[in-house]
């Protein structure tokens, strides 16, 4: 059952969107919805500026091994003052898999976004600092990804030197 | 004439090597590198309930440059993998290495693309013990092992 602060909360969200909103996810306990990506930086400036959701709890990627429409990120937001979650969720392509940043909205977008980026290869247009979030830089592969093999690929991650110096 | 009438009352006499292997066997120092899980019965072993010091193993040295076997406690990445290696260069010769676990053995239920698949990849493991994780037992058991192959190798190298 939804409480009163969820379903206003929906209203102006559908009020603001208008046809860009895709899908309102009914069976889960927070609101969850698929909007436009072409207006997901508008749409979070929204939900943080009027709707107060100021903190950026997650950030995070999945694959759907999909012919079209591969990936989606999705975006876990709180707010403090409604004590009320709230879920968006953008799909990318495979083509070319970019999304705009929100580091300018939320600071801590920063680290999540690269994380993103390091486990699927989805680029965030405007990040100040996009690098690779925990594997090494030169690592060619992205791991999350469906078609990465269970165990990596051989020789792609360096193992030490077992041959000590003075030998 | 027998030996100890030569030297008197209060001696015995043995070789330097049975002397030496009696030493070290009895004072393997590890060293606790602890990755995960495994370092909380690692610890355990150490404490009072197990008392390693009945086997001359209490002291852990969180130096390498003290120490005389390795156990290596937890998952192992491969990021990991090289600070481990870097640790056990600096451990002086004579030196024995445990993988403790599952995880340190044979990269146990961690398997995927970061986690080493058993540290025999990289480190000369001379001791091997089963469980997720093993009961502190199974450790001191491990460095029973351990001793007896100090006892059995020859701890000299002489130079004929």
């Amino acid at each position: 059952m939804k409480s009163d602060i969820t379903a206003s909360l929906l209203q102006q969200i559908r009020n603001f969107l208008g046809n860009d909103l895709y899908d309102i996810y009914e069976e889960y306990p927070y609101p969850l919805i698929r909007i436009n990506t072409d207006r997901l930086h508008e749409t979070c400036r929204f939900l943080k500026e009027k709707l107060h959701f100021i903190y950026l709890n997650d950030v995070f990627g999945t694959d759907r091994f999909t012919s079209e429409d591969r990936f989606e990120v999705i975006y876990h937001l709180i707010s403090l003052r409604d004590q009320q979650r709230f879920f968006l969720k953008v799909y990318v392509d495979e083509e070319s898999p970019t999304l705009p940043t929100v580091t300018d909205i939320w600071k801590s977008a920063n680290w999540n976004e690269r994380e993103v980026y390091d486990m699927f290869g989805i680029r965030f247009h405007g990040h100040p600092d996009l690098r690779r979030m925990f594997l090494p830089e030169d690592f060619k592969y992205f791991p999350l990804r469906k078609e990465f093999p269970l165990l990596g690929v051989p020789g792609s991650l360096e193992l030490p030197n077992t041959t000590p110096d003075h030998e | 004439m027998s030996l100890d009438r030569v030297m008197g009352e209060g001696f015995f006499t043995t070789t330097i090597d049975a002397l030496m292997k009696w030493g070290r066997s009895n004072a393997v120092w590890p060293m606790p590198m602890g990755l995960a899980c495994c370092a909380i019965e690692m610890m355990a072993f150490a404490g009072p309930k197990y008392d390693a010091a009945r086997f001359g193993s209490e002291v852990f040295r969180f130096s390498p440059r003290q120490s005389d076997v390795m156990i290596v406690a937890g998952w192992c990445t491969y990021k990991m993998s090289h600070a481990i290696r870097r640790v056990w260069d600096q451990m002086p010769d004579p030196k024995w290495c445990i993988a403790m676990g599952a995880c340190a053995s044979t990269g146990g239920m961690h398997r995927c693309y970061g986690v080493v698949q058993g540290v025999d990849n990289f480190l000369p493991v001379d001791v091997y013990i089963s469980g997720c994780p093993p009961r502190p037992e199974s450790v001191i058991n491990a460095i029973l092992k351990i001793q007896d192959k100090i006892r059995e190798e020859q701890s000299l190298e002489l130079d004929y």
